[in-house]
């Protein structure tokens, strides 16, 4: 059949381009964090610091890291909350290998491949039982920690390679930026690519929206959501290791807490907690965005107590402003379709 | 079909004889090893008075998963309420020990109902939601505290007296908290809105058609959750007669694992306020048995996620399997 | 009842309900008797099921009245229906699969006794008495999950007896049950009349309409056409009145080459759903499998396309067999399925139009295994202009397109995969007459390029315009072939209603 004879143009969308991009969700919060840190730079003292930025860096980034394949994970419409057991196991096996002697790369090798199983554990589970993931991951949550905390006891581990130690405290040139985050920049370049560059990642948005009618496309559903788990056990296994260089120190409880900051984070960056919506520049605003305000707090001698409140109430907030957003979304096209019909 | 193999089945399918079971085998082996486990008058007491608070919190949890949602924020309910108990002593010394359990159990309330309502209004899973006032909870509550501690001394003898009471050797916290569940389990049973609760978590759709009060029942699953914890708080506070503001942290996770373990169906519409409890007393009963078993009780949080595991993998096994004979049986007929 | 007059029980008049730019139902007119059964027939789309969801209470009408035993009425939700005497039974059952069947028959208003206690003895009696007079033994006590359709169907029935209720509207109840259940389904709902109820009763099977029922009214299009007593009329005269028009003019399947086989599916057998299924479609012919909703037609196809699996058979294509369980390989191999439900399974209703018309050939798109949104358009847009498909921009969401448009968006998608054999399940379900046509003269045309065209209809006028051959299914096996100049409404229906030793009789 010919498909040239139509002068029609879909592309007509009455705005430009730019000007839709900029009118997302994702740039509201990307607007939102460069509020904050302007405002912060002139209010408060020593924010515009390079050890701020340097700080800054240092704690954000396994929260950064993670945010990028918990990201994919919540737009399948999955979630993941063993994250931060799975830091607290890859450090603590780290120590432990290290400690009896095994090559210090080596024994990095191994933490990554055990986030790799570990994930690949939930995937399989969740793909191949048909469990939910939350409940999975509940459960793998309790079991990597515990896994933790019962190898490597009351025990903290210490005298890691200097050699490598050190390159966690590195910084590019003179930037206050730490040479770490060429980790997370070449992850998110990665990350990016594959979810809006590549038809394994339309797949990861047709599964959020409905699994079903993406199976019938022709995506593969089950390999599909177990790759996304494995990727997250392996980034989650890799924070362990850079938590374990960054502090020179191997403790069962690395990460506690984390899976909640990093998921706040993916919801208040724009991903929809029901899957199937979410861009990265949002999730990595997102990340940003709780670590600006809360070392915004911190400078100004705000207790971390009053950062996690804020961080609850942003989360809250996010997903009660998605939930009118689309009744006001709403209205706007139903106007638009009266015009239209009324105008010649 | 053979006896034995009959009744093997039979125990599967009922979680709450297995759990029995492996509660009686459990305290049998740690006895065995060492009879203080249990023929000693603080072992016993120990024995029933530990799981009281996973208890309470497992059957508000309970409520939740039956409707088909999850509330993170009962550590930190409990967290907050065993600190405003022990606060209110600061202030009234001579406070009755009924006040002080009926106000943690009326700030519970309504910190679940504030969970509900935002369920509600948000129209979001339950666990995005209680995950925010988990944080915030938990956030008001140390900086109410800061590094404060709530010690025994400031809290009247009464309350203490009563969380460490002992009735016929059954403490006092155990019978209050078999009373609670009897209540619990025979709302859940015998009243129409209780039977409402599994029809909404087993189909909403269809609870929809029914013309259910779904989103009524939800609110009410959140708020009698956080009045579990309200009470779980003040029974922490006459327990240990110490708060710190990191009360209860990481109970909500034991208390999903209670409820799961005790046969409560993850994806709801299934399983028993008796079950969730149940399910806590094995959870605390293990806790304490490993180290007389030799084994770190650093272990405890490992058993506790293969035991959620096992027990969601079970439970989905035998539903395919069911699914499958009663497939293969239509297709005899 | 007696002393209520010659007034109607249930009256609806010029209802209308839209959703969003859709209009599911534009002028909906129903009046129900007391002591009668009442036939809505109408083709699929044509308003009968938003029309009873709306009585129901599921739906507010947007327009019309509708009235009570004469009085106004205006249901909020089900349960305001419900208490007003208003019993519904859906095409899908809508049980709760953990609770006992005595629960869910009396779900929301069970009996109850001292300090408001449920009183289980007092609603199992009543179940038990339930069961007995709708000839059954189901035990009250099971969870309904894993009951068959039928015993579902007949939960649903007990439900809406046990209520009392002075109006019955049932929804296709008949069409996964037996003959012996739709027998006595059919006794209760005579005993219902004669105790003076007004039933509702809607199928797409017309011996039943006419050995059950009393009046018949027939919608088209969302509108109310017509209201006879069932003495009065016939079933072609009905026939024409749902369809509007005289069968079989309005099908232009124009005469094509028939070529070698393309699709070639043997002794494919999925137990529980369907069993040595066989057949061919060769290039240049559209092969229809016609049947009873449940028959195992869509099963069937979704099994060849690789969406299901199946135990036994094989199935190749142009020669070469198609490995089991993968719809990748299916469409590697040259198929394309258009599946039954557009929401579920065609489209991904919250994506845009253009990434679902690219969401089939994501892969082909893609260079050095990268897509960029600008080829996807350029793609999506040759795709929505071939098959003018009505949206104001690619970015527009399919749930915002009326069901014709998604129709079209879920055909372009599977076009541009370029395809040899296209399954089509039910291509003009739910789309108004112009799209409808639009869509049969395409068929047509694809098969005259050389396209092997697989369609399931459940539309006998279309399936007679359109195919080639019919084979006819029934529970789960083909029980008749007819080739274009055989074919006929009787013979297929008889057959579609029949198993392979009935017919090897008759």
């Amino acid at each position: 059949m010919s498909a040239s004879d139509t002068t029609r143009s879909y592309l007509d969308y009455g705005h430009s381009a730019l000007r839709r991009w900029m009118l997302t969700r994702e740039m509201a919060i990307v607007a939102l964090l460069v509020l904050v840190v302007i405002v912060s730079c002139f209010t408060v003292p020593y924010y515009a610091d390079k050890m701020t930025i340097y700080y800054l860096c240092q704690n954000m980034l396994p929260n950064l890291m993670i945010a990028l394949p918990m990201a994919l994970v919540m737009i399948a419409a999955d979630i993941d909350v063993s994250v931060g057991s799975m830091v607290g196991l890859s450090c603590s096996l780290l120590g432990l290998l290290y400690a009896a002697g095994v090559p210090f790369v080596l024994a990095m090798l191994i933490a990554l491949a055990v986030g790799a199983v570990g994930g690949f554990l939930n995937g399989w589970l969740v793909t191949r039982i048909n469990l939910p993931a939350l409940a999975v991951t509940i459960g793998t949550m309790a079991m990597f920690r515990g896994i933790a905390v019962g190898m490597l006891g009351t025990r903290t581990i210490t005298n890691f390679p200097a050699s490598w130690t050190a390159v966690a405290q590195w910084e590019i040139g003179s930037t206050g930026i730490p040479v770490t985050m060429l980790v997370f920049v070449a992850l998110l370049v990665a990350f990016i690519a594959l979810l809006h560059f590549t038809s394994f990642g339309r797949g990861v948005f047709a599964i959020g929206l409905n699994k079903q009618a993406a199976a019938f496309a022709g995506v593969n559903v089950r390999r599909t959501r177990l790759i996304l788990f494995t990727l997250t056990g392996v980034v989650s296994a890799l924070s362990g290791v850079y938590w374990t260089l960054l502090y020179s120190t191997a403790r069962g409880d690395v990460g506690s807490g984390l899976e909640l900051q990093v998921i706040a984070a993916v919801v208040l960056g724009g991903v929809s907690v029901f899957g199937g919506r979410g861009a990265i520049h949002g999730v990595v605003a997102g990340v940003l965005l709780i670590g600006a305000l809360t070392s915004a707090l911190q400078l100004t001698g705000v207790t971390a107590e009053v950062i996690n409140i804020i961080t609850g109430v942003l989360l809250i907030g996010s997903v009660l402003v998605a939930a009118f957003t689309p009744w006001l979304r709403d209205k706007r096209p139903h106007t638009a379709t009266e015009k239209g019909g009324t105008q010649p | 079909m053979n006896g034995l193999g009959a009744f093997l089945r039979r125990i599967v399918r009922s979680r709450e004889i297995s759990i029995v079971i492996a509660f009686v085998v459990i305290v049998a082996a740690t006895t065995s090893v060492n009879s203080h486990f249990l023929f000693s008058a603080d072992g016993w007491k120990q024995l029933l008075i530990n799981p009281t608070m996973l208890v309470a919190l497992a059957i508000g949890e309970a409520f939740v998963i039956i409707t088909k949602s999850f509330d993170l924020s009962v550590g930190s309910v409990l967290g907050l309420t065993a600190f405003m108990v022990g606060s209110m002593y600061l202030a009234w010394p001579q406070m009755p020990v009924i006040v002080a359990f009926l106000f943690a159990i009326a700030l519970g309330t309504l910190l679940g109902f504030v969970n509900g309502g935002l369920v509600a209004l948000a129209k979001v899973p339950g666990m995005v939601i209680t995950l925010g006032t988990m944080y915030i909870y938990r956030g008001i509550d140390i900086l109410w505290a800061g590094t404060k501690r709530i010690n025994a001394t400031n809290m009247s003898q009464d309350f203490l007296a009563f969380g460490n009471a002992q009735i016929l050797t059954i403490p006092a916290l155990a019978i209050l908290a078999v009373v609670v569940l009897a209540g619990a389990s025979w709302y859940l049973r015998n009243m129409r809105s209780g039977r409402e609760f599994y029809a909404i978590g087993s189909a909403p759709d269809a609870a929809e058609l029914c013309g259910l009060a779904i989103g009524r029942r939800r609110l009410a699953a959140f708020t009698i959750s956080g009045a579990m914890a309200g009470l779980a708080g003040a029974m922490f506070a006459a327990r240990y007669g110490t708060v710190a503001s990191d009360a209860g942290t990481g109970f909500e996770l034991q208390a999903i694992g209670a409820a799961v373990i005790g046969g409560v169906a993850i994806v709801g519409g299934s399983g028993t306020v008796i079950g969730a409890a149940l399910g806590a007393l094995l959870l605390t009963t293990i806790n304490s048995a490993l180290p007389v078993l030799g084994i770190s009780s650093l272990w405890q949080q490992a058993v506790v996620g293969i035991l959620i595991i096992g027990a969601i993998t079970l439970d989905r096994t035998l539903a395919a399997r069911r699914a499958r004979l009663l497939v293969a049986e239509r297709m005899r007929t | 009842m007696t002393t209520g007059g010659p007034g109607p029980t249930l009256e609806l008049v010029d209802v209308s309900k839209n959703f969003g730019t859709v209009a599911a139902l534009r002028h909906g007119s129903l009046r129900l008797d007391p002591g009668s059964i009442h036939a809505l027939v109408g083709e699929n789309g044509a308003g009968k099921s938003t029309l009873v969801k709306i009585i129901a209470g599921v739906y507010q009408r947007d327009s019309g009245t509708v009235t009570l035993e004469g009085q106004p009425v205006d249901f909020r939700n089900t349960a305001e229906a419900r208490a007003a005497g208003i019993a519904v039974i859906y095409q899908e059952p809508t049980l709760f699969p953990d609770l006992s069947v005595t629960e869910n028959i009396f779900m929301g208003r069970q009996l109850v006794g001292r300090f408001a206690r449920i009183d289980r003895t007092a609603m199992r009696a009543q179940v038990v008495d339930l069961m007995t007079r709708l000839g059954v033994s189901i035990d009250p006590d099971r969870p309904t999950q894993g009951l068959s359709i039928a015993d579902q169907q007949i939960i649903e029935i007990a439900k809406a007896i046990s209520l009392d209720a002075k109006v019955l509207i049932m929804d296709e109840p008949t069409a996964a049950l037996s003959g012996v259940e739709v027998e006595r389904l059919f006794a209760v709902a005579r005993s219902l009349r004669d105790e003076g109820r007004a039933l509702a009763f809607i199928s797409h099977r017309f011996d039943e309409v006419f050995s059950l029922c009393d009046m018949i009214t027939v919608m088209r299009d969302g509108s109310y056409i017509s209201t006879q007593a069932i003495a009065d009329t016939d079933e072609p005269a009905i026939v024409r009145l749902m369809v509007g028009r005289d069968v079989g003019d309005m099908f232009p399947k124009a005469e094509a080459a028939i070529g070698d086989v393309v699709l070639d599916v043997s002794g494919l057998t999925s137990p529980g759903m369907f069993a040595d299924i066989s057949f061919q479609v060769r290039s240049g012919e559209i092969v229809s499998l016609a049947g009873l909703v449940g028959a195992g037609r869509s099963e069937v196809v979704r099994a060849v396309f690789g969406v299901d699996p199946y135990t036994a058979g094989r199935v190749t294509v142009e020669g070469k067999p198609l490995p089991p369980h993968s719809p990748t390989a299916a469409m590697h191999a040259g198929l394309a399925l258009v599946p039954e439900d557009r929401h579920l399974q065609g489209l991904v209703v919250e994506e845009s139009v253009g990434t679902n018309i690219t969401d089939a050939i994501r892969r082909t798109l893609s260079r050095h295994g990268f897509i960029t949104r600008h080829r996807e358009n350029e793609s999506a847009q040759t795709w929505a202009g071939a098959l003018d498909v009505k949206c104001s921009a690619l970015d527009a969401l399919a749930s915002t397109l009326s069901g014709g448009n998604q129709q079209k968006v879920v055909l372009a998608k599977w076009l541009a995969c370029d395809p040899k054999v296209l399954i089509i399940d039910e291509p003009t379900r739910g789309i108004d007459v112009g799209t409808k046509s639009e869509v049969h003269r395409r068929m047509s045309d694809l098969a005259c390029h050389g396209l092997a065209i697989l369609m399931i209809s459940s539309e006998l006028p279309e399936v007679l315009g359109m195919a080639d051959r019919v084979l006819v299914m029934h529970e789960g096996r083909i029980t008749a072939e007819f080739d274009r100049a055989n074919a006929t409404a009787e013979n297929i229906m008889f057959a579609a209603t029949h198993n392979a030793s009935e017919l090897v009789a008759s």
